[in-house]
């Protein structure tokens, strides 16, 4: 006899039925009736109609009948609040039982029972509960206080359980602990500003005690805890790791987990000298690998988990390769993190390994798993410098199966390879043109349409080959026509007298029958620059690309530290921290790795310490041109922080609506000019160093006829701002008023006394009276920033000027530009909001304290590398050593030492950036030379060209 | 009003046909309709293995897992430790099994009242709240046919009405008042070894995954040692809760205080680093013709480092690519099947003895017209050798402290193929 039987009854009046069964004199028959309901609602059928009914069994001394009951009305009470109060009188009663088990079962229940009126009869018999002599119900009690918090905080709070909770981490059954550490943990989470759980060294010292002996549940729950801590110090952090790692032989894998959670974390506080360092590095390996050998569920989150661990300590697990080979039969999920986990571990020692192994992965049957890994054999080129002809050869060789996918896949990732190595590869493209017919993917027909454009002076037929795409331009995807655009410029440039024709073809097909704005646009610049100086379209378009970095697809290291933080959770499986995706998070903390212990940081990175200057030194990521459009676009024109209040309220309001009204037009033609993508690849972003040409561009000559629209487009050099002559230069335009609707701007920048300002003259020529004056500046290398607002006191009348000095400070947003001194401003007034852009001279960030001691200066001077070294000559300066000395000296550049050898003079110097950055210079100068040599030394080498031209503007004027 | 559940919402389960056959909310109904979600993704997976376990919807996550031709699908509605779930949900998995001897559709259909009561016992707001199979089937008993008939009989319940022994103290695993007339002490060394071989034959990678599986029928508090002749082999270990980690850590002996009953004790790896023997070896030749529709077959199994056991059990599968239409074969020792829907080829070897090595050879039809398949199709190997633990891991001695009696022991070794691949 089976509980199937209870599915049997017949539809017709079944409700009916069971209601009589209910209401049956006889025991069993009632038992059996609440089973059938219960049957019912497992399969989700609506039984809520019978609740009087089974409310009415509920007084009984049979245990089972009663938890039948409790199942019941945990499922309906919501839906008959009215009903559940008849219940109340019974839970209340029950609570009082003798029988531990059933107070334990009524309090459980009732806080399962989510209706407001049920909650208040609940708070005596918890209050009692907590504090009951068994232990089961004390744990089973804590819990309910989560429970109770969800359904009414307040009345948690009035009734003093959170008090109870807390001192219940001190009882001492380690059941108990577990499960107060569990609800103080869900109910803080709802309120991250409280400070329920306020760890200490007393209490995680019981947590660590109790995580020995309580459940495996309870291990993960104190862990989770555990990892929210910040130790002390290191010796702190250090212990805590010895008392945690037993937890790393679990046979739970969550606990594991959680365990190599809060390691990673404590491990960031300890030294790398530390023996325990190496020793803990050693003990982390050997659990991340056995989660391999689980189940494929847990496989897949614990390698979602390793893929982050492997950025942030790939040392970890570099020597375990092999587990991460795929199985033909593991789940497609688990495959795919395999993949690319291999390739996060691949380095010239293993390569050899790797590229067998994905060889042979490339002739699977399942096809995104193929493509995955001939994918990965480009990466591998891209990473490993030294495998990178063993790649391409295996790419050869799997471009001969012809088999179509994976043909199409190789030719997308040998363009990659041209890329981070090009003129190395080129005599391979001879195979790859034989498979041109066989590309009908468009990311593979755009790659190799880039190929041959890239090198079309070494292919003899690349005009042929082009041509023959171009039958088909129109059906090709947008992403194929671009590229088939710049391609055929290309070729044109390279050989510009067999092309002509293909040239004109492709540039009407561009322009003038198709309405896809990108291409039009694209197609129209290089007409233009064509038809106006083909000398400098040649300088643009075929200008040297910087090469592909090693690993785009790393996770940016703030990201990182943060999901470190969140190993073991959802957010470490999507890999985007929690406040980005869950939903009802109320209020979610930002987590952030702790700090490593101030002794060991110098001994561990002498290199870092003196230069430190984040901008010069940030992995030369370059931006591309839509993004700098759209920081610009998304400058907030209010006061800046802190600042006074720059005018009354309505004129914020009138803020507000300007910039609703004038971006959207703005926003509209503008992206669609300067989005495509001059010179390189659109797939690549930009490549060029191609700068952008930001908004002098009226949005209206972007579409007007070519013959007219040319002297706009290119008069690019009068809104760009230039280095002049003195200490102070004198000031230049920089916004001419037909740009910005009859607003000029010019201006300068000083320096004095440590403060930095740009001198600003408007003068208004148009002619109507101009106010609301505001001014922003877009991310710049060196966090330059509007320290006050922009204060125009009175409304400007036409053809008045006024003379602003605004003072900056340093410590803007920070994004490394190129030129490195180049400043993107925006301007607002009553009548739009202009943008323009000028360099800055980088004297004007020379710190006042740059004088470097001389024991310091010989040590720098030698540890900095010498190709970091940079030569300049200063010529025709007729100035004397001391006289160049007392100069440069005015600008914050101190001479630290004069020496006198074969009768030329040499000045040993130093100055320090407002970022920090340390700059070494020696200079040389001869009596009778006016030529002077300089010298420059400094961690960040992008720096020192434009040091020079401080240098040369300095001593000139 | 805004619910946060913490932990596990609702659980579903669905079988193959997709048929959502029983729900449970640990708070609040979700509606079935999130499971549309599932299915969605099921549909994409095409294969029942390859469905994402961790799948996003617009207001929950589900979490799931694939047991016995079964989903167990776990809605939920914030930040959780995915692995919590999972471990979870095979802990649920692992009790349906232990109480109803399978754990399938119809067991749980025909128990749907103790899967209810189980599923209340096991999770409590999202907390697990007695997980162990020692504890629940005190609180719970497991249906028997005797217990059926006399409860029908007498009335009397399947649930316990007194509180477990063990569920507080320090051995939350071990119930009190254990009693045997014959009291019993088995251990299962089973190893299993996970290799890719070359097609070469040389080994790229293999290891071995371990296991000691333990019965122990003993009566009172027995406090166990079990000791190895080689405890350095067990460099990566996990245990049981019940082991004493700081006498692993010092002695090397294990040390505990064992659940009643069936429970695994450890599982440890013995990684690539060491060598691992490889105790058969293959010797194939697969290929296709070009242009003729028709390709050869022809594979031989034979012992290699097998410390002169004998291999048995020996079963090889093979996925063959999909142009194969069939496959004529002979096999000198055993029966073969080919499946020419799934394209699977199955070959039932047995024993292997070295004087006769077992071949299957033949010819294969492929579909004519389709061109020549790119993908070799990889050997999936199965066999055990009874009697040997490959990495040569032996026990010393079993001691028992705590109790008078005398208790009867025993050990058992055993080595199998797990993930064996041999790639062509």
């Amino acid at each position: 006899m089976t509980d199937s039987k209870y599915f049997t009854t017949t539809k017709k009046g079944e409700i009916f039925e069971l209601k009589a069964e209910l209401n049956s004199d006889k025991k069993e028959k009632k038992k059996e009736a609440v089973k059938k309901v219960i049957a019912s609602m497992t399969v989700g059928k609506d039984v809520s109609a019978l609740f009087p009914d089974v409310v009415n069994c509920m007084q009984t001394d049979n245990l089972e009948l009663k938890k039948l009951v409790y199942l019941y009305l945990m499922n309906y009470a919501k839906s008959q609040p009215d009903m559940a109060i008849m219940a109340v009188n019974t839970f209340v009663k029950d609570c009082e039982d003798p029988n531990p088990l059933i107070r334990a079962l009524a309090v459980r229940t009732m806080g399962c029972i989510r209706v407001d009126k049920i909650t208040e009869y609940l708070c005596e018999p918890l209050r009692k509960c907590l504090k009951d002599e068994d232990p089961y119900v004390r744990k089973t009690a804590a819990v309910c206080v989560a429970k109770l918090h969800d359904i009414n905080a307040q009345l948690v709070e009035d009734q003093g359980f959170l008090d109870t909770l807390k001192d219940l981490i001190s009882d001492s059954n380690p059941m108990v602990v577990a499960n107060a550490v569990a609800a103080l943990s869900e109910i803080a989470e709802s309120h991250p500003s409280s400070n329920l759980l306020d760890l200490n060294p007393q209490s995680i010292n019981k947590l660590l005690t109790a995580l020995n002996e309580c459940t495996e549940w309870g291990q993960i729950f104190i862990l989770d805890c555990l990892a929210n801590y910040m130790p002390k110090d290191d010796r702190e952090a250090q212990s805590i790791c010895e008392r945690v790692t037993p937890r790393l032989s679990h046979a739970n894998s969550a606990v594991v987990l959680s365990a190599v959670k809060v390691l990673m974390k404590f491990m960031e506080m300890l030294s790398k000298d530390l023996d325990y360092y190496g020793t803990l590095l050693k003990k982390l390996a050997p659990p991340l690998v056995t989660l391999l050998s689980a189940e494929p569920e847990l496989q897949y989150v614990a390698l979602r988990n390793i893929n982050l661990i492997v950025q942030k300590r790939p040392e970890i697990l570099k020597h375990e390769m092999k587990v991460f080979f795929v199985k033909y039969n593991d789940p497609i999920y688990v495959k795919l993190e395999k993949l690319d986990i291999m390739i996060r571990l691949a380095s010239q020692a293993n390569i050899a390994q790797v590229l067998a192994e994905l060889k042979e992965y490339a002739t699977e049957v399942d096809v995104d798993f193929v493509r995955k890994a001939v994918r990965a054999i480009g990466r591998c080129a891209i990473k490993v410098e030294q495998s990178a002809e063993r790649c391409v050869s295996t790419l050869l060789d799997l471009i001969q199966t012809k088999v179509n996918y994976v043909v199409q896949e190789a030719i997308v990732v040998i363009k990659d390879i041209f890329r981070k190595y090009p003129n190395k590869y080129e005599s391979v493209i001879a195979t790859l043109c034989e498979n041109l017919d066989s590309l009908d993917e468009p990311e593979a027909r755009a790659a190799m349409i880039w190929i041959v454009g890239e090198y079309a002076e070494r292919i003899d037929n690349a005009d042929e080959l082009l041509e023959s795409f171009l039958e088909g331009f129109h059906d090709e995807s947008t992403q194929v026509q671009l590229q088939l655009l710049t391609a055929i410029v290309k070729l044109f440039l390279k050989k510009p007298t067999e092309t002509q024709e293909l040239v004109q073809q492709v540039l009407s097909l561009a322009t003038q029958d198709s309405d896809n704005p990108d291409l039009r646009d694209r197609g129209y610049i290089y007409w233009r620059l064509l038809s106006t100086d083909p000398v400098a379209a040649k300088e643009v378009v075929l200008a040297e690309k910087p090469l592909i970095s090693e690993e785009t697809d790393l996770i940016e290291p703030t990201l990182l530290d943060e999901l470190i933080c969140y190993i073991g959770t959802l957010a470490s499986v999507y890999h985007k921290p929690p406040s980005a995706f869950v939903e009802g998070s109320r209020g979610v903390v930002h987590k952030s790795l702790p700090p490593r212990t101030g002794s060991s940081e110098s001994a561990e990175s002498p290199d870092a310490a003196p230069s430190g200057g984040q901008a010069a030194e940030q992995p030369a990521v370059i931006p591309t041109q839509g993004d700098l459009l759209g920081d610009l676009l998304n400058l907030d024109l209010g006061p800046p922080v802190g600042g006074p209040p720059i005018a009354t309220s309505s004129v914020q309001m009138g803020a507000v609506d300007l910039l609703g009204g004038g971006l959207d037009s703005l926003m509209g033609d503008e992206s669609e000019g300067l989005r495509s993508d001059v010179g390189g690849s659109p797939a690549m972003g930009s490549g060029s160093g191609f700068a952008p040409a930001p908004s002098t561009a009226m949005p209206a000559n972007l579409g007007a006829p070519l013959s007219s629209g040319l002297g706009d487009l290119f008069d690019l050099t009068s809104g760009v701002g230039t280095l002049s002559g003195s200490y102070v230069a004198p000031k230049t335009v920089w916004l001419p008023a037909m740009k910005a609707k009859g607003l000029e701007i010019s201006g300068t920048f000083s320096r004095q006394v440590g403060s930095i300002s740009m001198d600003l003259v408007l003068t208004n020529k148009a002619l109507q009276v101009m106010s609301d004056f505001a001014i922003q500046f877009n991310r710049n290398s060196f966090g330059l920033a509007p320290a006050a607002p922009l204060q125009v006191h009175a409304p400007l009348a036409p053809n008045q000027s006024v003379e602003i000095s605004l003072p900056l400070n340093t410590v803007g947003s920070v994004m490394k530009m190129d030129p490195l001194n180049n400043l993107q401003v925006a301007v607002k007034n009553n009548i739009d909001v202009f943008y323009f852009s000028t360099l800055y001279p980088l004297h004007i960030l020379f710190v006042e304290d740059g004088k470097m001691e001389r024991q310091m200066f010989l040590a720098t001077w030698k540890d900095i590398p010498n190709e970091n070294e940079a030569q300049f000559q200063i010529k025709d300066c007729s100035l004397n050593a001391d006289a160049v000395s007392s100069k440069l000296q005015g600008s914050n550049i101190f001479t630290i030492a004069k020496r006198n050898v074969e009768g030329q003079d040499m000045l040993y110097q130093s100055l320090k950036l407002t970022n920090g950055i340390w700059v070494l210079a020696e200079l040389r100068i001869q009596p009778s030379n006016p030529s002077f040599t300089l010298s420059l030394k400094c961690r960040a080498p992008e720096v020192s060209q434009y040091i020079y031209q401080a240098y040369e503007t300095i001593l000139k004027n | 009003m805004c619910f946060q559940q913490k932990m596990i919402h609702s659980l579903f389960l669905i079988n193959c046909s997709g048929d959502i056959f029983l729900e449970k909310h640990w708070k609040s109904v979700v509606s079935q309709s999130v499971c549309d979600y599932f299915f969605e993704a099921q549909e994409k997976a095409i294969d029942v293995e390859n469905v994402p376990p961790v799948i996003s919807t617009p207001h929950h996550y589900l979490i799931s897992i694939y047991r016995d031709k079964i989903f167990f699908v776990s809605v939920i509605q914030t930040e959780v430790p995915p692995l919590f779930v999972i471990e979870f949900l095979h802990r649920v998995a692992d009790t349906f099994q232990d109480y109803f001897g399978e754990c399938s559709e119809t067991a749980i259909k025909d128990n749907v009242v103790i899967v209810y009561e189980l599923l209340e016992e096991m999770l409590d707001n999202g907390f697990p709240l007695a997980t162990e199979s020692n504890i629940l089937k005190e609180l719970i008993k497991p249906p028997t046919i005797l217990r059926s008939v006399v409860n029908s009989i007498t009335g009397s319940s399947n649930v316990g009405d007194t509180l477990p022994t063990g569920q507080l103290s320090n051995i939350p695993w071990r119930r009190a008042g254990v009693k045997y007339t014959n009291n019993e002490a088995y251990f299962d060394v089973i190893e299993e070894i996970d290799a890719i071989i070359d097609k070469s034959g040389s080994t790229v990678f293999a290891e071995i995954q371990g296991v000691i599986d333990s019965c122990i029928k003993l009566s009172g508090m027995p406090d166990l040692s079990l000791s190895f002749m080689n405890p350095r082999l067990l460099d990566d270990v996990s245990f049981h809760p019940c082991i004493r980690f700081k006498r692993w850590e010092s002695e090397r002996v294990l040390s505990f205080i064992p659940p009643d009953g069936n429970f695994r004790l450890i599982s440890y790896r013995v990684s690539s680093q060491n060598l691992v023997a490889i105790p058969v070896y293959v010797k194939h030749m697969i290929s296709f013709k070009e242009n003729s529709s028709s390709g050869r077959f022809d594979v031989t199994i034979g012992p290699k480092q097998n410390m002169g056991k004998t291999v048995e059990g020996v079963v090889m599968t093979v996925h063959m690519p999909k142009a194969v239409l069939n496959m004529n074969l002979t096999a000198t020792q055993g029966s073969y099947t080919f499946d020419p829907v799934t394209k699977v080829l199955t070959w039932d070897v047995g024993k292997i003895t070295p004087q006769k090595l077992p071949n299957l050879k033949g010819m294969v039809n492929l579909q004519s017209g389709a061109p020549k398949p790119e993908e070799n199709p990889s050997l999936n190997i199965q066999f055990k050798i009874q009697q040997l633990a490959i990495s040569g891991l032996k026990v010393n001695r079993l001691d028992m402290y705590g109790e008078k009696y005398k208790p009867f022991k025993g050990v058992k070794y055993i080595t199998k193929a797990g993930k064996f691949q041999v790639r062509t």
